[in-house]
């Protein structure tokens, strides 16, 4: 494998752990809050459609991008109501947000467009196009630092550079910020911060519109930066293998950041080669695919240290009476 | 002391939360310009209206049965087993093998076996997801989710580089023998002189579905197993105080449930398509948890909710063939369903249980 070729499959990996780090990002702040969240994948998904739907009906690609993160705040707004006001079960939630977003979204592409529950191909405003740093072209003559700097640093969409410096902002939400202290406290030990006389209703809702929002911008990266349009079910497990990648980092920003770049190179070989030739023995496609999966079921089996989720995680806050 | 008598509480709730997801899911269709009540109309006729419609639904409901089971069964111990996807596709796998290993002289024998194998593949599955959470306290419904695509890669591996025939090109493995073909109803139910469609894939599976459901039954309130099972399911830790080991009692659970999701596949992969395909499962997995959600986790109500799931699914496709309504509406009620009986269980039981209390009130002054 020549030099060009790996830096090519590097900026594969970065394109796909795009929308798995902004997914990663949105669990984080709903799970640190003791909101679980599996329905990632169905919000990002609702928000893939809307986007793609809206960029294609108006061209413009940022109110697609609006529209999708509303979508994803809708779901978002549901899963508040199931699992905060109403304490229900937040993975009975997830389940039902994941296929309501799986039906509603090809039934709305359908009755939109009439294109068998896909969205038209977008061109144009109507997409997020690459976008060029300073000084790519003339640095791209440097040997070695040019051709990385050119392919792999530069020419991303605007997600992308939002997607990688939301894991500082992540970061420094929850560990330097009044807020993001609360915010963690409410997924340790709700009862703490409720006897200081802090909202933790508010403080969930927040985390879960965070939550929402991130998952609206991975989904609107999907539909309109990824790919040109939405097709039916193009989330294709992302959403839980943003989850997988919580698990693995431990619930924290810098850790995901990685997770989420090794699950993206995993998905970039995968893609890029059938089956991996290793001499002796030949690593089939469908291992790769799996891998991710297969890694946190290590990781929960407790190799490479305790997977420990926030105390509260899952369970509904009631107020003492 | 129940704020609300028995009968609220099993029939009244699923009901209303059924009533609410059927008031959205008209809205749905209403949104996207088609008539609900033709929608309606079309869906009892297509799914209700002939043998050729019952044989589906009934068909759609046994797989239902099964994976319904399979949830209520870890509900009871306090488990979410959302893994009933991946264990039916693994049980699939051992039908398959069992159906083209061994020359069957019977079908009736190759069925027995082919059970055999189809619960004991389901239940190796949900085996990993249930020790790792009985003994590292690893979340179930986590470990499940991870092994439904570990196993949609497994049997893609399977049927792609192992059990293709030569020379195929789709990933399936070959028709199995004529032997092991089990009776339709149709084929049962002639010898009565009843006439059944011929066509409807409706097979004997129904009648051991049924057979499950008792004795799913039987084992939930009838027998000793049954009662750690519910008491570990309602206090983990009380249940640990009565001397009810957690690992055991989790692992049997599981294994129990992973079985049930296993066992579908006499119905799909050997009743009905006989051979494995990719997609063979196609979401029944899924289905069971509104399945056992609706049915309150009792077997009578898994079976009225997977033939009510089973109206739905053959009631859709006829939406689909017929109408501009595509199938995934089926999915949006499904979603619903979840969403009212599961999640939002609370926001119909508050003000259920608030007018019992005002009527218990009332009749007391």
């Amino acid at each position: 494998m020549d030099y060009l070729t790996l830096i090519q499959i590097l900026d594969s990996s970065v394109r796909l752990a795009t929308p798995l780090l902004l997914a990663c990002l949105a669990g984080l702040f709903s799970e640190r809050a003791g909101i679980f969240d599996i329905g990632l994948e169905g919000k990002m998904l609702a928000a893939a459609m809307f986007s793609a739907a809206t960029a294609a009906i108006t061209g413009s690609v940022w109110l697609g991008l609006l529209a999708g993160i509303a979508a994803s705040l809708t779901l978002s707004g549901i899963h508040g109501l199931a699992s905060i006001t109403f304490r229900g079960n937040q993975l009975i939630s997830g389940v039902a947000i994941n296929f309501l977003a799986a039906g509603i979204t090809v039934l709305v592409a359908q009755d939109w467009f009439r294109q068998g529950g896909r969205t038209p191909q977008l061109s144009g405003g109507a997409r997020f196009e690459g976008f060029t740093l300073p000084f790519a072209e003339r640095l791209g003559a440097i040997p070695l630092f040019g051709p990385a700097y050119e392919e792999l640093v530069s020419g991303h969409s605007i997600l992308v550079y939002i997607a990688f410096l939301a894991v500082p902002a992540t970061w420094y939400v929850l560990f330097r910020t009044r807020f993001g202290l609360r915010l963690r406290a409410v997924g340790e030990n709700p009862a703490a911060v409720d006897t200081a006389g802090v909202s933790v209703v508010g403080l969930r809702f927040a985390a879960v519109a965070i939550c929402g929002v991130l998952c609206g911008i991975a989904g609107a990266y999907l539909a309109t930066a990824l790919q040109a349009g939405f097709v039916k079910d193009m989330t294709a497990g992302r959403g839980f293998i943003a989850l997988a990648a919580l698990i693995f980092a431990k619930w924290r920003p810098w850790a995901a950041l990685w997770t989420c770049l090794l699950f993206g190179f995993l998905q970039a070989i995968a893609l890029r080669y059938q089956n991996i030739d290793l001499g002796a023995i030949t690593v089939p496609v469908q291992l790769m695919d799996a891998l991710p999966y297969i890694l946190v079921v290590v990781i929960l089996a407790g190799v490479g240290g305790k997977a420990i989720p926030p105390r509260a995680g899952g369970e509904p806050y009631v107020k003492e009476r | 002391m129940d704020v609300m008598p028995k009968w609220a509480e099993v029939i009244l709730v699923p009901l209303i939360s059924l009533i609410l997801a059927a008031i959205l899911s008209a809205l749905v269709i209403i949104a996207i310009g088609e008539d609900p009540v033709a929608a309606v109309q079309l869906m009892v006729t297509g799914a209700l209206g002939s043998t050729y419609g019952w044989g589906y639904t009934l068909y759609y409901a046994t797989n239902f049965m099964f994976t319904g089971l399979a949830v209520a069964v870890a509900f009871h111990a306090g488990l979410f087993n959302i893994g009933g996807e991946g264990q039916a596709m693994l049980g699939g796998l051992g039908v398959a093998l069992i159906c083209l290993l061994i020359p069957w002289p019977h079908w009736s024998l190759a069925l027995i076996a082919a059970a055999g194998g189809a619960a004991l593949f389901g239940a190796a599955w949900a085996a990993i997801p249930a020790y790792l959470q009985a003994s590292r306290g690893s979340h179930i419904v986590i470990t499940t989710i991870m092994f439904n695509f570990i196993a949609a890669a497994v049997l893609n591996y399977m049927l792609v580089n192992v059990l293709r025939p030569a020379g195929a090109m789709d990933p399936a493995t070959a028709r199995f023998p004529e032997t092991v073909h089990l009776p339709s109803l149709h084929e049962i139910l002639a010898p009565l002189g009843i006439s059944f469609s011929k066509a409807a894939p409706a097979n004997v599976s129904l009648v051991i579905a049924v057979l499950a459901c008792f004795l799913v039954w039987i084992l939930i309130w009838r027998t000793p197993l049954g009662l750690e099972i519910r008491s570990f399911g309602k206090s983990g830790r009380a249940a640990r105080y009565a001397g009810i080991g957690a690992v055991r009692i989790t692992m049997i659970a599981m294994l129990i449930s992973g079985g049930l999701a296993g066992l579908m596949a006499i119905n799909n992969v050997m009743g009905e398509a006989e051979r494995l395909v990719l997609n063979a499962v196609e979401g029944a997995g899924f289905i069971g948890i509104a399945v056992a959600l609706m049915g309150r986790s009792h077997p009578l109500g898994v079976f009225l909710a997977a033939i009510l799931f089973g109206f739905l699914y053959q009631g859709g496709a006829e939406l689909a063939l017929w109408t501009s309504i595509p199938r995934e509406l089926i999915v949006v009620i499904q979603a619903l369903v979840i969403l009212f009986t599961g999640a939002l269980d609370n926001m119909v039981r508050m003000p259920l249980e608030k007018m019992f209390l005002a009527m218990r009130r009332s009749r007391e002054a």
